[in-house]
């Protein structure tokens, strides 16, 4: 029987192997990886620079223990350039690979802006070990660093170096950071201990160039303001990857889009993670992707079964100012109500009926995460 | 007996035997042996059986 292959080991192509090999040791599996298909913990990419950590450090395994540790074969360096679905075979420089059933487990794809200047070049996202490389080996010989985006990854990020000593700066078109996530009150109680720890915030303008100055890199925003500095991250969001699902005629949207068996519009090709739309959901977190790994594992060996998902509050990992963020669904209707608390605040999001339908905790009030969850509507059940 | 720690590798989340999680009725003190095998890291979801908690110092 020809193989079930996975695009991707990353934590979602990763996970799903794991999860299916808990139920079946011995189905032919095969990962396919465009990078070296080291493990690693996606999430402490932004938050390992304060505690020195390496990206070999962030490494828990190469390809080929997880290939032993799998049962699987992992084809490493290796670029799917389309898919043929009615041969059902991957296509790719290094030949072709047939099989039973594909997964697309092919992540996100960092937004990156078009800025003008003689160093426009000299952005740099953070969404992967060697970028997390490279990045690292450019911050020893720096001591400014200019970050643009002020959501998730960047304020983990502003956080991170800040604590590490650098000279911090966030450049964001918005109003307050973490604008998506959690209500104003919380935003600015975030902005002022960023601002404790040192970092410079420019809401409300955008990066339009960057060139090289005498004393490292020059950007010029809209507003007219410059800022100086020796390393510029880009945080400005990810988009999920979709152009080989595109090309090969499957549907996307947003995202790959599946249902809630994991299945794209073909019923042999599925898809997890930061690149597929779930039931219409796109949330490029890890709690989503154990939970669809777990039923698309299940789905694979035999056992249909439906994703369902739970609330999944997100931590935000900033030790200046901890915060927990359960945002309410999409058009929902209610309004924040405030608790503020000795050293901590509670927001809580009800609709008329005084339903809970999101909250956004910080400090020492994060220890009510569990229980404010419990409370929250699942958002698949 | 020694309390220790342990990492996720995954999320980071970090479990102190000594502190225990009195939130989801795991008392202080309690050592990792002793947590269920379906207990899942409360941030990230990874499951205790997938071994990826390593072990951070005593």
């Amino acid at each position: 029987m020809d193989p079930v292959i996975i695009l991707g080991t990353g934590l979602a192509g990763y996970t799903l192997a794991r999860e299916i090999r808990k139920l079946h040791a011995t189905l032919p599996l095969q990962l396919i990886s465009a990078d070296d298909g080291r493990a690693y913990s996606k999430p402490m990419l932004s938050s390992a620079l304060a505690r020195d950590k390496s990206a070999d450090e962030l490494a828990s395994a190469s390809a080929t223990q997880m290939a032993a540790q799998l049962n699987a074969s992992i084809d490493v360096h290796t670029r799917v350039s389309s898919i043929d679905r009615a041969g059902k075979t991957v296509v790719s420089e290094r030949g072709r690979f047939p099989y039973s059933r594909l997964i697309l487990a092919l992540g996100a794809e960092p937004v990156r802006l078009t800025l003008e200047g003689n160093a426009a070049g000299e952005l740099m996202p953070v969404n992967n070990l060697s970028d997390y490389a490279r990045f690292r080996e450019r911050l020893a010989h720096s001591r400014r660093v200019l970050i643009l985006g002020a959501g998730l990854i960047g304020c983990e990020f502003a956080n991170d170096l800040a604590s590490a000593g650098f000279n911090v700066s966030v450049v964001d078109p918005g109003k307050m950071p973490l604008q998506a996530l959690v209500p104003r009150y919380c935003a600015e109680r975030l902005q002022e201990a960023l601002g404790e720890q040192g970092v410079t915030w420019h809401f409300g303008t955008t990066a339009q160039t960057i060139d090289k100055s005498a004393h490292g890199l020059r950007v010029t925003l809209a507003n007219g303001e410059h800022i100086d500095t020796d390393l510029i991250l880009s945080a400005v969001g990810l988009r999920p990857r979709t152009q080989l699902a595109g090309e090969a005629g499957l549907q996307c949207n947003r995202g790959i889009q599946v249902d809630r068996y994991l299945a794209s519009s073909d019923s042999d090709v599925f898809a997890l993670g930061d690149c597929a739309e779930v039931s219409g959901l796109v949330l490029p977190f890890v709690m989503p992707i154990m939970h669809a790994a777990r039923a698309l594992a299940k789905n694979l060996t035999g056992k249909r079964t439906a994703v369902e998902y739970p609330a999944m509050p997100v931590i935000v990992k900033t030790p200046s100012m901890p915060l927990v963020a359960a945002p309410p669904p999409r058009d929902s209707t209610g309004e924040w109500r405030i608790t503020e608390l000795d050293s901590g605040t509670v927001a809580r999001f009800e609709d008329c009926a005084g339903r809970l339908l999101g909250f956004a905790l910080s400090g020492n009030a994060v220890s009510q995460k569990q229980a404010l969850t419990a409370m929250l509507p699942p958002l698949l059940a | 007996m020694t309390m220790k720690k342990w990492e996720c590798i995954v999320c980071g989340f970090v479990y102190d035997e000594a502190a225990g999680l009195p939130d989801e009725g795991i008392k202080p003190g309690t050592p990792w042996e002793a947590i269920p095998a379906d207990w899942a890291c409360p941030e990230c979801g990874v499951s205790k059986a997938d071994f990826e908690m390593i072990e951070i110092g005593v």
